[in-house]
């Protein structure tokens, strides 16, 4: 599977943009402590995880002995370079262009 | 943003290209400016040595000093903020940049971390960096940012 696929994979979820969501509240958590506000196993919450990481949309490190747990948003930010921001630029140039016309400067 | 008394964030990033490529691209300001919001990284990268992050128009909004330094591998930066008074008096934070091969990338993970809970630095840190890693995997992968902001 490439990366694109783990990623819209790991999205298509449910339970899983929840757990996204519990580590953007609160980021760095346990899986003790995910598992505390979930209406889920923790085998399930430890699978989901697993998924999450694989596309790394969750990044584990280790303080002392505890495994932590952080959101990583950087191949969010991939989908929306590859998928929303194009479609923005019309609406960004048109806004630009507006300024441009009401400030009465043709170079701007 | 974490629990306990300190605030954090890890964000990683796999990008296909060498560490010594990658390394030169976070230490030089003539890349860094290419995809950092025009912000040139300056320090003379040795342990010690100081550190700073400076705009175009000459304002200096980031200062501080190499803790760590292991090119292509690893660095640690004590990052004080200068610029806005409220994050200023929060007092400095440590960002960690390691850099480790994986098959024909280059994992990147960025830790920036400060010792009080709920910090406005580390918040308004971690909405800078998503974008920087998008166009520095970008410029490194294909020679250019995916979308210049023009």
């Amino acid at each position: 599977m490439s990366d694109a696929d783990l990623l819209f994979k790991a999205l298509a979820d449910r339970g899983r943009r929840k757990l996204m969501d519990r580590l953007h509240a609160n980021d760095g958590q346990t899986l003790g402590q995910l598992c505390r506000h979930l209406d889920m196993t923790r085998q399930g919450v430890t699978q989901h995880l697993a998924v999450l990481e694989a596309a790394n949309l969750v990044v584990v490190t280790w303080r002392g002995r505890e495994k932590l747990h952080f959101l990583n948003p950087v191949p969010l930010q991939e989908i929306y370079d590859r998928w929303i921001r194009k479609f923005e630029r019309p609406r960004l140039a048109a806004l630009r262009d507006l300024k441009r016309r009401l400030e009465g400067d043709p170079k701007g | 943003m974490n629990a306990g008394n300190r605030s954090s964030f890890v964000y990683v990033i796999f990008i296909r290209t060498t560490p010594e490529a990658l390394w030169q691209a976070l230490t030089e300001p003539e890349f860094t400016r290419k995809y950092w919001f025009g912000v040139s990284v300056e320090s003379g990268w040795e342990k010690g040595s100081a550190w700073k992050l400076a705009y175009p128009d000459g304002r200096v909004t980031d200062t501080g000093e190499i803790l760590e330094i292991d090119p292509p591998r690893r660095m640690v930066i004590r990052w004080q903020h200068e610029w806005m008074p409220e994050l200023k008096a929060e007092g400095p934070a440590r960002c960690t940049i390691e850099l480790e091969p994986v098959g024909r990338a280059v994992k990147l993970t960025i830790t920036h971390e400060i010792d009080r809970p709920d910090s406005g630095l580390i918040k308004a840190v971690s909405g800078g960096w998503p974008r920087i890693l998008s166009n520095l995997k970008s410029l490194l992968e294909t020679g250019e940012i995916t979308l210049p902001d023009k």
